[in-house]
């Protein structure tokens, strides 16, 4: 705080200047009021704080926080913007978003204007992010117009990863209150937290040489192939930034990434190997794609030249977590 | 003549009685601040720490201003890793502190961790340093495996307290609890139901029998259900307890055991477990049901009749946890005879589905939020929802503090009028003047967040997703909302204006995560290099993110801090701060 107001003091004469032209930027952002009064509630913001405006309004006991916050918002904009004419790259997105929304800012009613910014938005949302949540409905009501096939985002929704897929762990063992014998008695062997059939799509992967373990989502693949693919992928980056590390020096990294073939056949450097919902380690590719899936908990790979004096003992003791 | 009182000359001995009595981290904290004397005396006898970020300070600087802490409390990873959003690597490792703590802390008793990186040799340290060690608590930890337990069990000579809450351990190997020496007697409480593996059950019996003060046992799902009965009837002080796997085959002579043991059970008051449950084996807790207080259920896939049969049993119900597969007509149930609930959560039995597989709607919580005046804390998965339905549960229960809507759908809109939800949200802001956690779901304007940043002076905690306009809605919450201190957002369009307008805020709070949004990395850079006491995270797994600084950054992380960078930062993560670009990896 107190460097910044410091640095704050001498910038703020430039940086009045300039919030008068960042003004507008601000002003369409609003949802549509009548621009005067738009200047005017602006205006308060910059003095000492008024009373009257119940949306901006700031209360007497929080003014010095205000000041101070306000003090910021400045200098932020200020070097925001010198930055800005430096280097048009990095704020190419910005400027086409306020530019393009200037004109919209006018004396039309709240919904309208609202869409309008937001359609305005979501198109300059969408050149700088394209991978962003499909098309939005806007406040729009005719809109029962969502996404068809919604695609599975990471982190929605918001259940840990052993709640997913409680349904399946009974199967269709919803039984009638009374049916007799649908569950034998069994002692389960499964983690809660990484329930075979695919309870929870995401299994852990670590690789040798690298001490930093993934997590792959199985459910993204459908053949071994895929998975060989994904593991190459992921870890070649990885195994290279290891060597590169242990080699001490600053190697171009392009060169020295190595692919990770071979994993499923014993042919490579590498084979991939996993270990199932008894605890017995297997090479992966043996059974069918399905029955692995439903019984993996984890996958590892491992140097070729150990997979043969695979122990579980060793194992046990090799890969913790540290 | 008036004698001047002076309360600093009281004898410090009598203060630090005085202080014995406040226990609230908040109001000590604000006596720390009133003078130096003061403060020194305060630090020499707090016992108890709580820092909600593990790296918002170090160890070192923990342990010197308080030097006689007894219990400690440390959280790790962003709430967002709950839904594999972090990525693995990222931090949280707690063996600096366990290390630290070793030697500044040698008479520690109780170490609680939420979304830490716990590993076996941290541990080890634990047992082999900490020699008046009682409570472990591990929630949603990870890292450690059996072989750290086993190190606990053997060494602690007076643990009282071994909690795994929603922990991730490896390796399934069931003999640690044979660790625990014949000596050790001391067990009050034991939760091992996440583990996966087999435990022995004999050990666990042995154990069982010699704690004579064992009030908590949560029992993992590889305890048979048919053993369930004899180990009740070793420990019928019980007040908590958690099941096994709650299946068997149908024979009248289990049933009866266990209904039997259950009501020798006269303390208990709270259930959990229920894994694979066969409902004909649920009246065996008929009998303890008119005592109980909280109920998980939120394993149990079972139907509404049979769960409203149960449930209708429990009138001094506080805490329900269960599957949408209670319905509306369970909640109503529900409604009518818990009349002290406070807190309730439905659980998605099918949340990847696209149809709705249950009648749960919308109705059933209004239906709760009339029938229940204590009720307080919701968290709430369905598939549609009402502006109408959330003015009602607003207008019914203004006493709310916890509010979690999840509709499954993002940006389902209000199926009556296909309006946005802001309306009905707002009405909970506005209401529920002492909201202090709040998620946001549904089809959501900046509007929302203009009454959210108006009303809801109280909140501490927002989750967002799928929500929002513009920058204007980011920048409602930050400067309207007095009380942040965590907000979560994930797939909303909102970028820098905002954060860098209100960039003191986020001083003011313990930490702030965006991740899909539309932040630039040079807001970043920005926001780090101006404000020295935040770190500004930036998490990208695909590469460096100023080699393409034209896209936004995938995943944003900011927390307040004394202590700079943080040294472990994997490679995926970048500290955007003064010298980033000297970045040591």
């Amino acid at each position: 705080m107190e460097g910044c107001s410091k640095t704050g003091e001498q910038a703020c004469p430039q940086l009045l200047d300039l919030m008068a032209k960042e003004r507008r930027k601000w002003l369409v952002m609003r949802d549509g009021e009548a621009s005067s009064s738009e200047e005017k509630k602006l205006e308060l913001r910059l003095g000492p704080p008024g009373g009257e405006d119940k949306r901006w309004s700031l209360k007497d006991s929080t003014n010095r926080e205000r000041d101070d916050h306000h003090h910021q918002y400045l200098l932020s904009l200020g070097y925001f913007s010198s930055t800005n004419n430096s280097n048009n790259n990095g704020f190419s997105f910005l400027h086409h978003h306020s530019s393009r929304s200037l004109p919209v800012m006018a004396k039309e009613s709240s919904q309208p204007c609202c869409t309008k910014v937001a359609d305005l938005q979501s198109a300059a949302e969408k050149k700088a992010f394209p991978s962003s949540a499909p098309a939005k409905n806007t406040a729009v009501p005719n809109s029962s117009q969502k996404r068809t096939a919604p695609a599975p985002v990471v982190g929605w929704p918001p259940i840990r990863s052993f709640r997913k897929n409680l349904a399946g762990a009974s199967a269709s063992k919803l039984p009638a209150s009374e049916s007799p014998n649908d569950v034998p008695s069994k002692t389960v062997d499964e983690k809660p937290a990484h329930e075979p059939g695919r309870k929870n799509p995401f299994v852990k992967i670590n690789m040798d040489g690298v001490p930093i373990g993934r997590k792959v989502d199985l459910n993204a693949y459908d053949s071994y192939e895929k998975l060989s693919a994904a593991v190459d992928e992921l870890f070649r980056g990885l195994l290279a930034a290891q060597r590169d590390s242990s080699a001490g020096g600053l190697v171009n990294k392009q060169e020295e990434e190595k692919a990770i073939t071979g994993v499923l056949d014993g042919s490579g450097e590498y084979t991939l190997v996993y270990e199932d919902n008894e605890g017995d380690r297997m090479l992966v590719g043996d059974v069918p794609w399905h029955m692995f899936v439903s019984t993996v908990t984890r996958l590892r790979v491992l140097k070729s030249s150990e997979v043969s004096a695979l122990s579980r003992e060793k194992c046990r003791t090799r890969y913790w977590l540290d | 003549m008036l004698k001047k009182m002076s309360y600093s000359s009281l004898p410090e001995d009598v203060l630090e009685h005085v202080f014995s009595f406040v226990q609230s981290d908040k109001d000590r904290n604000v006596i720390s601040l009133v003078c130096k004397s003061w403060y020194e005396i305060e630090r020499w006898c707090r016992r108890r720490i709580f820092v909600g970020n593990c790296y918002a300070v170090s160890p070192r600087m923990a342990i010197r201003r308080f030097p006689e802490v007894r219990s400690v409390e440390l959280k790790g990873k962003p709430h967002f890793a709950d839904f594999n959003l972090v990525p693995e690597g990222w931090g949280g490792y707690v063996y600096p502190w366990i290390r630290a703590m070793a030697g500044g802390y040698p008479w520690l008793e109780e170490l609680k961790l939420k979304r830490m990186v716990v590993t076996d040799e941290s541990l080890e340290l634990i047992a082999k340093s900490l020699k008046n060690f009682k409570v472990l608590v591990l929630s949603s930890c990870e890292g450690f495996s059996t072989h750290g337990l086993a190190a606990i069990a053997a060494d602690c000579k007076n643990l009282k307290e071994l909690d795994l809450w929603e922990s991730d351990v490896e390796d399934p190997s069931g003999n640690w609890l044979s660790k625990f020496p014949d000596t050790c007697t001391s067990l009050v409480s034991l939760n091992i139901a996440c583990l996966g593996s087999e435990v022995s059950f004999s050990a666990l019996e042995r154990l069982v029998v010699r704690c004579p003060n064992l009030r908590t046992l949560r029992l993992n799902r590889a305890v048979p259900l048919e053993k369930l009965a004899h180990l009740l009837r070793q420990a019928p002080q019980l007040v908590e307890l958690g099941t096994g796997t709650y299946s068997a085959d149908l024979r009248p002579d289990i049933f009866s055991n266990l209904a039997g043991a259950f009501s020798g059970c006269k303390e208990l008051k709270s259930l959990s477990g229920f894994w694979d449950v066969v409902p004909a084996y649920l009246p065996a807790v008929y009998s303890v049901c008119s005592g109980l207080t909280t109920l998980n259920l939120s394993y149990a896939t079972i139907q509404s009749p049979d769960l409203i049969k149960l449930v209708s049993q429990c009138p001094k119900l506080q805490c329900l946890w269960v599957l949408d597969y209670i319905e509306d007509s369970g909640l109503e149930a529900l409604a009518a005879t818990c009349k002290d609930l406070r807190e309730l959560r439905v659980f998605p039995s099918e949340p990847f589905g696209d149809e709705p597989n249950v009648s749960l709607t919308e109705q059933g919580l209004v239906l709760v939020s009339e029938g229940c005046p204590k009720l307080e804390s919701v968290l709430y998965f369905c598939r549609r929802m009402s502006n109408d339905a959330l003015v009602t549960i607003a207008k019914n229960r203004p006493s709310m503090i916890r509010f979690r809507l999840c509709i499954i759908d993002p940006q389902t809109p209000d199926y009556l009028t296909l309006e946005p939800l802001d309306v009905g949200f707002g009405a909970i802001v506005q209401h529920c003047k002492d909201l202090r956690r709040l998620s946001l779901s549904g089809l959501l304007t900046d509007r929302v967040f203009e009454y959210i940043g108006t009303y809801a002076k109280k909140l501490e905690m927002l989750s967002v997703a799928f929500a929002g306009e513009s920058d204007l809605g980011l920048h409602h919450v930050l400067s309207g909302c007095d009380s942040l201190r965590k907000l979560e957002i994930m797939d909303c369009p909102f970028g820098d204006k905002a954060l860098l307008a209100n960039a003191a805020k986020l001083e003011t709070m313990r930490s702030l995560w965006m991740s899909s949004c539309s932040v630039s990395f040079e807001a970043c850079k920005l926001l780090g290099q101006k404000m020295p006491r935040l770190n500004v995270e930036v998490i990208d797994e695909s590469g460096p993110p100023d080699s393409r600084p034209e896209l936004p950054v995938k995943k944003l992380y900011i927390y307040r801090t004394v202590t700079g960078r943080r040294i472990d930062m994997p490679g995926f993560v970048w500290n955007v701060g003064e010298d980033s670009a000297l970045r040591l990896s």
